[in-house]
């Protein structure tokens, strides 16, 4: 009886095209609003602002852009966290050796991201499926490699750079919630933009690639340019989440950060959380960040102390478990069972 | 000159036991056209598996821990055929192929829980001897694995071109439902091909385990063996020997001739250099096969 | 308007076309016939440059086109296509595969579309009116947002037909729209067919195995068999073509 759309009569194809058509999810999301922006950081502890939401936020940023590539566009991408480290470094170069705004320094990050992704993109003009997959792969090793041994970006063999005391208009940001607000601005800004990006005719036509590229070719679809902006748009959030997390929570380029099995969790992150949407990047995003801690606390009810040794184990086949669940079951994960759920309370009570 | 004969030679030993690792995708590819991303899992649980007959958990004779690791690993190719790719025979094969990253976490999981993450020595009473033939240092343990690797290939490639099972097994990968609707039993062909491949990765395991230790990065084994599939395409076992070949000795002279100028490390990913430069070339790899697209 | 010269393309060691020339004038509805294995839909996928001839050029409003013109650039020319077997984008609703075909119409640019301001904006309101009005010409107004992959089979062609439409194309190429159809589903796509020529002035060119529908609104059909153009004309002509008789023995006519 609450969620329904009888009454709610569009009369205009702008209201149709509506991000939220039902007035109740427009509140729900004006509600979300309300939480991440004033509850949430007001309520939580440090650690939870610091340690949960900020990478939360963070991944869900850089599953958008996988999402885009992999969900939307049918590109598949096993490098993505290869483009984080880019866009960290880049940021921090920027904003630590040349004194860029901390701003400036963040879009950076994720312009030079794009900028390579466009590059590493170029494969997907000629093949597809596996061999895209493979070939994604490469840059993550490549990037990786020389990351590490170009000296004037890595400034050791460790590849590590710390992060300098961050100031936007000299206003210094050093505390959790100041970090915290800073991540969350940049996600609503690009989460806004990707779903105008997803909804308008670079959306359909990179949905067109992925149902049917031949078909989208001969109706009018220009691949080539549509792939390669699918993959600097991509690289472009992973980028900027890359500079993101980098400052507002590693405190350090570390490109052990960005290793391929980060780039493994991210496709995990958006086949559970449901490929082709946006609220399923932060779904997954959201599980992959919380399920250490449920872990923690479940295995805590059988032992004082748990090993991380066992933790990370129970981690991993629950991660894989879920994958293979989410395939079988709703391969459209999780976002999509919450739509069925909607779809449901659209005609709550009547069963049908 | 010999040093460059040397490195050549040792680095197509050395690329002979990445086609091993590589044959397992291919097989797996061919027959149910999905590409394995769990492959370097299953050898490292293998690996694993064999250590603990072997040491850690029971001290079984090689030949009993062999025997009892390949039907660890049967069972591994049955659970995963029949409990997670049944179900999506029907979907889309992007579908499995997400379904085998999920598969390599469980894998992962489940190994080091039941066997710890310490890296684990693997001692065959394998000789370790280097001498010299015509100039070139050679070492007896790499010669002996590359001729079980060699073996190995030469078994599979018969059984793909000879026998009745191994063409029906090439027959049914294009289409499985079609497959599937005219009665060929798809999931045994399937369990089969899986079977085989954790055979390949079982030797695979225990050749690399016994160089590098049994530990985590056995698992990135996989991840040398992804160039050789895509110089030598995807679903061809004689690419995937010459890819081994051309990905061993590239790496090795890439290593030792360039990796001076550029500070070392080259062979993570020299090998991803050339396999792009192959698909540059010849986007199905050297020997794949051309999908072509009607319309 | 479209002049196909000499086209010959060899798959492996089967001549799907063996020089075939052919011709399609403006404002006509021109069938292509032939048995199963003809080369109709490769004659097509030519057309749309998927498939690049051995031999042979394309000539589209007097002037010839380069070799290696990709398919978008060729939609762009103004072809529009739909396919033998299907391919609607099973992924969105059928709004949304209908808004894909006016795609080479629309021209905001990144930025625009991420901030939904100006010409986006403008650019989405005004192509979904247009694609609204085909909706009501194809009178399939009740399944705009039913997902693709959910439509049965007539509704699936009539989508795809509005996707080809939707791109406002000089020359029209229809595959077999009314493969698998009952009379009552064929009666209704004729009349799609016939209004877009006579309605909207669009040059049709289609691929027809029913023979009472190529008679009946056709002005001018080729036939082909095995790669050869074995006769062209009006349909009354080729109804009493002794070859054609002979290539496809048993068909009816009228």
């Amino acid at each position: 009886m609450f969620y329904r759309e009888c009454g709610n009569y569009k009369d205009t194809y702008a209201s149709d095209m509506a991000v939220f058509p039902i007035p109740l999810d427009r509140y729900g999301f004006i509600v979300m609003l309300i939480l991440a922006f004033i509850v949430i950081p007001w309520t939580a502890s440090e650690y939870w602002l610091s340690n949960i939401m900020i990478p939360f936020y963070c991944f869900g940023l850089s599953a958008i852009g996988l999402n885009i590539l992999a969900g939307y566009a049918g590109q598949i991408s096993i490098g993505h966290a290869a483009f984080m480290a880019v866009g960290a470094y880049t940021a921090l170069i920027l904003y630590g050796r040349f004194g860029i705004p901390l701003l400036l320094s963040i879009l950076g990050g994720g312009i030079v991201s794009g900028a390579v992704g466009a590059f590493f993109g170029l494969p997907s003009l000629k093949i597809k499926g596996f061999y895209l997959a493979i070939a994604t792969l490469a840059s993550q090793f490549i990037i990786q490699w020389v990351i590490v041994h170009w000296q004037w970006v890595s400034g050791g063999a460790f590849g590590t750079v710390e992060t300098p005391d961050m100031q936007i208009f000299g206003w210094e940001l050093n505390t959790p919630v100041e970090k915290y607000y800073l991540a969350l601005c940049w996600l609503i800004v690009l989460t806004v933009v990707a779903k105008n990006l997803v909804r308008g005719q670079l959306g359909r036509n990179w949905q067109a690639i992925r149902d049917m590229d031949y078909a989208a070719e001969i109706i009018g679809v220009n691949l080539y340019r549509d792939k390669l902006i699918a993959f600097s748009v991509a690289t472009f959030y992973a980028g900027i989440a890359g500079a993101l997390i980098t400052f507002c929570y590693y405190g350090a380029a570390n490109i052990e950060e960005f290793h391929v099995m980060v780039s493994f969790a991210l496709l995990g992150m958006i086949i559970i959380g449901g490929l082709g949407t946006i609220l399923g990047s932060f779904l997954g995003a959201g599980f992959f960040v919380l399920l250490p801690l449920f872990i923690n606390r479940f295995m805590g009810i059988f032992m004082e102390v748990v090993p991380s040794e066992i933790r990370s184990n129970i981690e991993s086949i629950i991660f894989g478990g879920l994958i293979v669940f989410f395939l079988i079951v709703e391969p459209y994960g999780m976002a999509r069972l919450w739509q069925t759920i909607k779809d449901k309370m659209r005609l709550w009570p009547f069963p049908y | 000159m010999t040093f460059f004969f040397e490195v050549t030679i040792n680095g197509l030993l050395v690329g002979i036991m990445y086609s091993l690792v590589a044959l397992g995708f291919a097989l797996i590819y061919k027959a149910s056209n999905v590409f394995n991303m769990a492959q370097g899992a299953m050898s490292l649980f293998a690996g694993l598996a064999l250590v603990g007959f072997l040491y850690q958990y029971m001290h079984l004779p090689l030949w009993l821990a062999l025997l009892c690791t390949v039907g660890v690993m049967t069972i591994w190719a049955y659970v995963i055929v029949y409990g997670i790719l049944r179900p999506l025979v029907a979907r889309p094969p992007a579908m499995m192929f997400m379904a085998t990253f999920g598969i390599m976490y469980i894998l992962e999981g489940v190994g080091q829980s039941i066997y710890g993450t310490q890296a684990k020595g693997l001692n065959l009473g394998i000789p370790e001897k280097s001498f010299e033939v015509g100039g070139i240092l050679l070492n007896t343990f790499d010669l002996i694995f590359a001729g079980v690797a060699a073996l190995f290939v030469a078994a599979l490639v018969w059984f793909f071109q000879k026998t009745r099972n191994g063409r029906a097994l090439r027959a049914v990968s294009d289409d499985h439902e079609a497959a599937l609707s005219v009665g060929i039993p798809l999931l045994k062909a399937w369990s089969m091909t899986w079977v085989i491949a954790g055979i390949v990765a079982t030797v695979a395991g225990v050749a690399w385990g016994t160089r590098l230790g049994v530990q985590f990065s056995l698992g990135y084994i996989a991840f040398k063996a992804l160039p050789v599939l895509i110089i030598g395409g995807i679903d061809s076992i004689p690419g995937a020997i010459i890819g081994g070949l051309i990905v061993g000795a590239g790496e090795n002279l890439g290593e030792v001739f360039l990796g001076p100028y550029v500070g070392g490390g080259i062979q993570t990913f020299f090998p991803y250099l050339l396999a792009l430069l192959v698909l540059y070339f010849k986007p199905y790899g050297l020997f794949g096969k051309e999908i072509i697209e009607r319309v | 308007m479209l002049r196909a010269e000499d086209i010959t393309i060899t798959f492996g060691g089967l001549m799907a076309l063996n020089h075939v020339s052919l011709e399609i004038y403006p404002g006509e509805i021109m069938a292509i016939i032939g048995p199963n294995g003809a080369g109709k839909t490769t004659m097509l996928n030519i057309i749309n440059g998927f498939y690049k001839p051995d031999a042979g050029r394309i000539i589209f409003e007097g002037k010839e086109w380069p070799k290696k013109m990709k398919p978008n650039r060729i939609a762009a020319q103004g072809i529009a296509r739909t396919f033998q077997n299907l391919a609607l984008f099973k992924g969105m609703s059928t709004l949304g595969n209908i808004m894909v075909g006016r795609t080479q119409k629309m021209h905001a640019n990144l930025f625009s579309q991420g901030f939904y301001w100006g010409l986006s904006e403008k650019e989405e309101i005004e192509h979904r009116k247009a694609v609204e009005w085909i909706i009501d010409f194809l009178q399939i107004e009740n399944i705009r947002k039913t997902p693709a992959s959910m439509l049965p089979y007539g509704l699936q062609k009539r989508v795809e037909l509005a996707r080809a439409l939707a791109a406002e194309p000089k020359l029209l190429l229809l595959d077999e729209p009314m493969a698998g159809m009952n009379l009552e589903e064929k009666e209704d796509i004729a009349r799609f067919v016939l209004d877009a020529n006579e309605e909207l002035g669009y040059t049709i060119a289609l691929i027809e195995h029913d023979m009472g529908v190529v008679m009946d609104i056709c002005d001018r059909v080729v036939v082909l068999d095995f790669g050869n153009k074995i006769a062209e004309g009006t349909p009354d002509e080729i109804k009493s073509d002794p070859k054609v008789i002979k290539a496809y023995l048993g068909t009816t006519g009228g």
